[in-house]
């Protein structure tokens, strides 16, 4: 009698306890997951959103290679819109099938720039498909302490006055920079292996005996900029908005394009394989491509957006910035081709041996 | 009346195996499957897109490249000295908790070792950045006493993953030091006092071998912590941190490389079994009396 009972209490116990790991379930319609960027959904806009359409939006903040191996792990589950770089799209898709085809008809194609929907087009097309549309773009070239130093190229960062000075990523955008600098176009390589290969093994040397410069390989915006505001950091490669910002900060420090070219990024809005609210997303693009609200997008990353009227919405003080940097336009700017599968490999095996470098 | 005995049996036996259900659901579901899946993936080679073959190639590239292994060796190395470093740090510490205070005052020394563990590893590790960076507390500090002419860089050496590996993982040698250190009974030492014994010889004929199964467990537990440690080589180290755990991490995360990553993650696995092993041989220790302490 008394073991009945406790069996029963044991049993009543056990299935509380499923009861409450088992998971809630959530209104998927309310809700959009969006993996990206920091600072690439500022939250006023996330209200705005909430107000129209009573959706709620959540963020994961990521990077490129994070994007692309979270979606990996899940077979493109878990969010319902992902942002990665237009290069980084075709590549991923093609080895691990982890985006679903964008249906432009669901989208205001209008409200974006042309010319950069084009420029997409080419590079995240798979199998005819389309797989990404432009959201934000800006450039990555070099920012310097006027007050200590003064640079004009990438492999100025190895300048012996600058020893533990300077600040690079070990990721491959630093790997193009010198490729560029040292007078070869690494782009025009993607699809010969063995050119390729020769090219970032000369550049990994390069970086490997310039490593006593680098004061730290950063992970992130913020350590980055960091470094240069307590003095510690005099050069780096930087992204635009980055020195931009500590250039409002600072006068002295400036950020310029390189001689060799700065390198253009954008970045995309692209639909996981097994996203859940496709609806939400598409709300969502066509809510940040309005002008008004591309311009809050804008102001907030402090780069240009892919919105066609949110150009003139643009904080005039980013504008005279960019004039400043880009005296020629866009003209020596290097956008960057769609990364073919496979290729990561080579780049990792010279950046693990500029790791070890001493 | 037999029934009735046998279907005691079988119901305690029921209430046992529900008992443990979770615990072995959870073994089974977060451990053996997935180092199942980890084992099959290390075994195969990708030869085009999402076209895979069965392959000894990962592990081939392991001792093809001299990097990899360096990286092992010398991970497996620090993190033997840390291990080393922490149990000289702990073992006074544990001494005063167990033998020298009294009371509340041993509570409270051990308290002091545990409040570090109230913030995130994240937290801590920042913590030491923002003291020892170039513009940070302590290098200010030196200059201002006029040791140093310029604020010296303290972050990015070995000696700082050192410093951070003891500090993260000083509290799992002083408990089971402690433990162990306990149990010694005071009337021992005395009674080697009386007989003309000197410090070292006591702390070494009496006091260690005594606490032996302590120091292995905590030697063992830290040694892991630290072999499988992450965040500190790679916050503190910085450009020259070397952590088999980055190579682990820069495969499956960087690379797409899932391969080759659950390769290095047996090896590190096989590392720490063996140096767990070597090290229960030549302290003559057997697991199961370690396992009690910790």
């Amino acid at each position: 009698m008394n073991s009945e009972r406790a069996w029963r209490a044991f049993c009543a116990v056990l299935i509380l306890a499923l009861g409450a790991v088992w998971p809630a379930a959530a209104d998927d319609s309310r809700v959009l997951r969006i993996i990206t960027w920091a600072s690439y959904v500022p939250s006023e806009v996330v209200a705005q959103f909430r107000k129209e359409t009573g959706i709620e939006v959540q963020v994961t903040l990521s990077n490129n290679e994070e994007m692309i191996s979270k979606l990996r792990a899940t077979g493109g589950a878990g969010f319902d819109l992902a942002q990665p770089s237009q290069d980084r799209i075709f590549g991923a898709q093609q080895e691990f099938r982890i985006y679903k085809p964008i249906d432009t008809s669901r989208v205001r194609l209008d409200e974006f720039v042309p010319e950069l929907v084009d420029a997409v087009r080419k590079n995240a097309t798979v199998d005819g498909k389309l797989y990404g549309l432009p959201y934000v773009w800006g450039t990555e070239g070099l920012s310097y302490n006027s007050s200590r130093t003064k640079i004009a190229d990438y492999t100025d960062l190895c300048r012996l006055e600058l020893k533990g000075r300077t600040a690079v990523r070990l990721k491959r955008p630093t790997l193009m920079a010198f490729a560029l600098a040292s007078g070869h176009d690494p782009f025009a390589l993607y699809h010969d292996t063995r050119a390729y290969t020769a090219l970032m093994q000369q550049v990994g040397k390069t970086l490997a005996a310039c490593k006593a410069n680098f004061r730290f390989f950063y992970d992130n915006k913020d350590q980055l900029l960091n470094g240069v505001r307590s003095g510690e950091i005099w050069a780096a490669m930087m992204w635009d908005s980055g020195g931009w910002l500590l250039n409002r900060e600072n006068p002295a420090i400036k950020f310029i394009n390189p001689l060799s070219g700065a390198i253009a990024w954008m970045d995309t809005f692209a639909l996981p394989a097994r996203g859940r609210n496709d609806a939400a997303a598409y709300a969502w693009i066509n809510f940040v491509m309005l002008p008004k609200v591309a311009a809050l997008v804008g102001r907030s990353i402090g780069n240009f957006t892919a919105s066609r009227g949110a150009d003139k919405l643009m904080d005039p003080r980013i504008r005279a910035q960019f004039a400043e940097t880009f005296p020629d336009g866009l003209k020596n700017i290097k956008w960057y081709p769609a990364i073919p599968a496979g290729l990561e490999e080579i780049e990792g095996e010279v950046l693990d041996r500029v790791k070890a470098a001493d | 009346m037999a029934e009735t005995a046998a279907g005691a049996l079988w119901y305690r036996r029921l209430v046992l195996a529900l008992l443990l259900a979770p615990a072995l659901l959870w073994l089974l579901a977060l451990i053996v499957l997935p180092h199942f899946d980890l084992a099959l993936l290390s075994f195969r080679a990708r030869v085009a897109p999402r076209e895979y073959v069965a392959s000894l190639a990962q592990y081939r590239s392991f001792f093809g490249e001299p990097l990899y292994w360096h990286v092992f060796v010398r991970t497996a190395l620090l993190s033997a000295f840390a291990t080393a470093l922490t149990l000289l740090v702990a073992f006074p510490i544990a001494w005063i908790i167990a033998k020298l205070a009294r009371g509340r005052m041993s509570a409270l020394l051990f308290v002091v070792c545990l409040i570090p563990f109230w913030v995130s590893e994240t937290v801590r590790t920042l913590g030491w950045m923002i003291l020892l960076r170039e513009s940070g507390v302590l290098p200010a500090l030196l200059v201002h006493l006029g040791i140093t002419a310029q604020p010296v860089e303290l972050l990015y050496h070995d000696a700082t993953i050192l410093v951070g590996l003891v500090y993260t993982s000083l509290l799992f040698m002083v408990v089971p030091l402690v433990g162990s250190l306990e149990s010694l009974d005071n009337s021992l030492i005395e009674a080697a006092y009386d007989l003309g014994g000197k410090g070292w010889p006591i702390l070494r004929t009496i006091v260690i071998p005594h606490a032996a199964p302590g120091i292995t467990a905590g030697c063992i537990v830290v040694f892991m912590l630290t072999l499988g440690n992450y965040l500190t080589p790679t916050l503190l180290g910085g450009k020259n941190s070397l952590w088999f755990t980055e190579q682990i991490y820069a495969q499956f995360i960087t690379r797409f490389n899932w391969e080759q990553g659950a390769a290095f993650g047996f090896l590190l696995l096989a590392l720490s079994t063996a140096m767990v092993w070597l090290g229960l041989k030549a302290s003559g220790q057997r697991f199961s009396d370690v396992m009690r302490r910790v």
